[in-house]
């Protein structure tokens, strides 16, 4: 399985990239149009602010070859602020459009809670989940964020498949057809993110 | 269900090797960095720190094929700083591996470099340090390795880092570190309730009750120690499990 992890800059690609290694994947880093167009399974890893994201993908003409191929079915998953940027907008970059695949807003998480959510948190299972399949309900994986997707139960219950609650309920873990996004980082959540990952693989090949 | 409090082993590195010293001198070798990382990323640390702590400049490149390896060998979020002073230095430890940079003495002399750091790399990834020192009514902050004493009182200045876009404070007592008489309590509550982003507590871990202490009387959002791991002492597992009979929250391999 090869594995096509878009290179823009992100902070957490390299680790990414180690641990789909480690489970025996082959991995490309594809920084253009075209290397997106030939992906046959793409990762937006992600750390950082909404805006530098969106502005990369514009800035190298990735926004539409990425819509397109999550479009024509790629297998595509999507860490952290690749969740993000999956959704309409976002309150850490007000005049920036997000990819609007999925509906929703990223806010800033609120409540009388430190941010980031800095840490191993648990998540709250809401429908039968892919890349959740063989894990213990209890694991904990690995959060480094101050903004989310807030849970809508009346427009997102489709594809959110787990909620982790942290200043309000956030969208975890969101699936649909050929599209999978973790708002937590697998690649540094011990032997529950690697787990993750190889479900990912499994789904994809 | 709610945030696990995290356990943190921190490698003290003079350029290829661990050292480990007592109240910031008297350093002594404490093993090979790779090995200790494998051991803790499997036996359940939450995190991995490694601090250079020559940090002279000859010895960059070491230190930046240290956090390469040890980097290789997790599964878990990586921290590395030591003479850390401008966006360059930061750029090869995050290109080398590090998912978190810390700072200390060159933010103290230089403020502006967290808003600098964290607007590269997100303020997830920027972790100020403070080495503070009991001083009679305040603690000061200490910099150069816990040398050399400034006029900062360290509450405001962890206040002060955190507006600046820190996303984490490791705050280690410099008249604990070392001895194993357990954490500054007084310390690490005295900033954690007066700030907004997670505080990381260390110096003078020996024994797990000292763990419950400053997660329940320091309000500390992890607890970091170096030499109880390094020295097979204290084992990460067996930590977690005294804290989690305790009723405090870790993540426990399932």
């Amino acid at each position: 399985m090869n594995i096509s992890l878009l290179d823009y800059g992100a902070g957490n690609l390299p680790s990414v990239e180690r641990a789909l290694q480690r489970l025996g994947a082959q991995t490309e880093r594809v920084s253009t149009s075209a290397g997106v167009a030939k992906a046959a399974a793409l990762i937006l890893p992600g750390v950082g602010h909404f805006g530098a994201l969106l502005r990369a993908l514009d800035r190298d003409g990735l926004r539409e070859s990425l819509i397109a191929a999550i479009e024509r079915g790629v297998p595509f998953l999507g860490i952290c602020l690749g969740l993000q940027a999956l959704f309409e907008n976002s309150q850490e970059a007000p005049d920036l459009q997000g990819l609007e695949i999925l509906s929703g807003s990223v806010r800033v998480l609120n409540g009388a809670v430190k941010l980031p959510h800095m840490g191993w948190d648990q998540l709250q299972a809401k429908a039968g989940s892919g890349l959740l399949e063989g894990i213990d309900s209890a694991a904990y994986f690995y959060f480094a964020h101050s903004y989310a997707v807030p849970y809508r139960a009346e427009d997102q219950a489709l594809e959110t498949r787990a909620t982790c609650s942290y200043g309000g309920e956030f969208v975890a873990v969101t699936e649909t057809e050929n599209i999978f996004a973790v708002q937590f980082h697998p690649e540094k959540s011990g032997a529950a993110g690697q787990h993750v990952l190889e479900n990912f693989l499994r789904i994809a090949s | 269900m709610s945030l696990a409090r995290r356990i943190i082993p921190c490698l003290d590195t003079d350029g290829e090797r661990v050292v480990k010293g007592v109240n910031f001198v008297a350093l002594r070798d404490a093993g090979d960095p790779v090995t200790l990382a494998r051991r803790y990323n499997a036996e359940g640390a939450d995190e991995l720190v490694v601090l250079d702590i020559a940090a002279s400049r000859d010895r960059r490149p070491t230190f930046l094929e240290t956090i390469r390896k040890v980097a290789a060998e997790l599964a878990i979020p990586l921290t590395a700083g030591g003479g850390i002073r401008t966006l360059d230095d930061a750029r090869a430890v995050v290109r080398a591996g590090a998912d978190k940079i810390t700072v200390n003495t060159a933010a103290v002399l230089r403020p502006e470099l967290i808003s600098e750091l964290s607007e590269e790399f997100g303020s997830q990834a920027v972790v100020l340090t403070i080495d503070a020192k009991w001083d009679g009514d305040r603690w000061r902050v200490m910099t150069t390795g816990g040398r050399v004493s400034t006029e900062l009182n360290a509450v405001f200045w962890a206040e002060k880092g955190a507006e600046l876009g820190a996303g984490e404070i490791l705050l280690t007592s410099v008249d604990r570190d070392g001895t194993q008489s357990g954490f500054d309590v007084a310390l690490t509550a005295a900033i954690s309730k007066n700030i907004l982003v997670p505080v990381i507590a260390s110096g003078g871990a020996r024994w797990p009750q000292h763990f419950a202490e400053i997660f329940c009387q320091g309000a500390a959002d992890a607890a970091l120690a170096a030499s109880i791991f390094h020295d097979e002492i204290q084992s990460i597992r067996s930590l977690k499990e005294f804290l989690a009979d305790q009723k405090i929250q870790v993540r426990l391999p399932c």
